[in-house]
């Protein structure tokens, strides 16, 4: 018997990066896990990989159509009991480089899809008697960092209505807590050259970039009964980035 | 093997309440503990009861010395590998009704012993090739909580110290990490009572107090490996009552 077992999540962006390494760490401690991307060879591989424990669904997260199945999806396992919010772009620009298209493809993806998450698997949450969410956001979030105008905003939103959710949804028994990840070695980072990236691993306290797995120990702490006083927080795993 | 399998910590305040709850937790887990407390009484027999793996140590938090005897009480155990600050004292009063000696009792426990206990493990931090240290701050370090002047002011410190010595220790492996409790089931809230104690569960979101077990979950997670990278980061644990 794991702290999981018998529990079932769901993990949007679970094809790679954040999102696999949380889908891998939940099966391994025996819980049952959809993994919603629009990355569908990626994401059908993974699920394969981790065997019945786990499935791949279809899932734009600006679709609330798609919210939908992927919670009825995850239903058919049994009743839902997390759900976190990993999707996110990163297309970091300047203010005045970014236009109004840059800026709402980070709107729709990052900051309505973590809204639409949230409310589609509210009901599902409702028939479990509880459950938790756990929104992606940023050291960004804590403090502004450099030329990345659209995608800061979105992650202090998602910082923003974590804390309303949480206040919302305490009377249902759902906790809503926000991550805050510093620069992870993920396949994000590529968007920048390697001569940035040292240079950003040099202005990290500990002078070093996080993993994946460490994210998904705090993610999946998040998620436990371990938290279960905790709502509407935001916990920084990031090196020490955001002092 | 558990994950604080021949690592040791010191708890200070660990003779009662949310230190209490720490040292139990991680003896269970694994670890070996000196609790230092100005309680020598309730000190001395949690040690028995929790048997070789527990020490006692006298600790009055205002003294360099007795700080230093206790990491060295700590040592003769074995590498230390990590320190939870929670001694700290709550008298509320509101501003225009504290004195200046409630105010420097406040000062002198909960913010000057916060900042000895850090200087004291560091030596013995680097000896062990790095550690943790928890330093219990507030909600109220968060949101000022009324007609507590002094209480407020301290935890706000501890705040600011645990991401100066984060900033300053990260080089050395060391990790500095501060908690947030909301209103918790302790001896601490017997200054209020019954009437404001109930108004106050009113006030949470998650409308109960939380539990000294609850805190230690989060402080040992922070203690442990899987928190690794984080450093400087405030963790709310309060049922969402600083929203």
């Amino acid at each position: 018997m794991t702290r999981f077992s018998s529990k079932v999540f769901l993990i949007s962006g679970g094809a790679r990066g954040l999102g696999e390494a949380q889908a891998r760490r939940l099966v391994a401690e025996g819980a049952q896990v959809v993994i919603g991307d629009v990355l569908e060879d990626v994401g059908r591989q993974l699920a394969a990989e981790l065997g019945a424990a786990c499935v791949f669904q279809l899932l734009d997260v600006t679709s609330e159509s798609q919210w939908s199945e992927a919670v009825a999806q995850a239903e058919r396992f049994g009743p839902l009991n997390g759900l976190v919010n990993n999707a996110g772009v990163y297309t970091p620009m300047t203010l005045l480089e970014t236009d109004s298209a840059q800026f709402e493809r980070h709107t729709r993806i990052n900051q309505l899809g973590t809204f639409l998450g949230m409310r589609a698997a509210v009901p599902a949450f409702v028939r479990s008697g509880g459950g938790a969410i756990v929104n992606m956001s940023s050291t960004v979030a804590l403090r502004s960092a450099p030329n990345s105008i659209a995608y800061t905003a979105t992650k202090w939103a998602v910082r923003g209505m974590t804390k309303a959710a949480a206040l919302e949804l305490a009377d249902r028994n759902i906790r809503v807590n926000s991550v805050h990840p510093g620069p992870i070695d993920t396949d994000m980072l590529s968007v920048r050259t390697r001569e940035e990236n040292l240079r950003r691993v040099q202005q990290v306290p500990m002078k070093r970039l996080g993993t994946k797995e460490e994210i998904a120990g705090l993610v999946l702490f998040l998620l436990s009964d371990e938290s279960r006083y905790m709502t509407g927080s935001e916990v920084a795993m990031d090196g020490g980035a955001a002092l | 093997m558990d994950r604080f399998t021949d690592r040791v910590f010191l708890i200070s305040g660990g003779a009662r309440g949310l230190g209490e709850a720490q040292a139990r937790r991680l003896v269970a887990e694994g670890g070996q503990v000196v609790i230092g407390d100005v309680l020598v009484e309730q000190g001395r027999r949690l040690a028995a009861e929790l048997g070789p793996a527990c020490a006692f140590h006298h600790l009055d938090v205002t003294s360099e010395s007795q700080w230093n005897e206790a990491v060295a009480a700590a040592e003769r155990i074995g590498k230390l590998h990590g320190l939870v600050n929670n001694a700290g004292i709550f008298e509320p009063l509101p501003m225009m009704e504290t004195d200046a000696a409630n105010f420097e009792r406040h000062t002198g426990i909960n913010q000057l012993g916060t900042f000895l206990g850090m200087r004291a493990v560091v030596p013995a931090f680097e000896r062990t090739g790095g550690g943790s240290i928890v330093n219990i701050s507030s909600t109220a370090g968060l949101r000022a909580a009324p007609t507590a002047f002094a209480y407020t002011a301290t935890k706000w410190a501890v705040r600011g110290m645990t991401k100066a010595a984060a900033l300053e220790l990260a080089a050395k492996n060391i990790r500095v990490n501060s908690v947030h409790p909301g209103p918790i089931n302790t001896d601490m809230l017997g200054v209020r009572n019954a009437e404001e104690n109930r108004l106050r569960t009113q006030r949470v979101p998650m409308k109960r107090f939380g539990t000294k077990e609850e805190i230690a979950g989060l402080v040992l997670f922070l203690l442990g490996d899987e928190s690794r990278y984080m450093t400087g980061s405030e963790v709310a644990m309060d049922g969402g009552i600083s929203l």
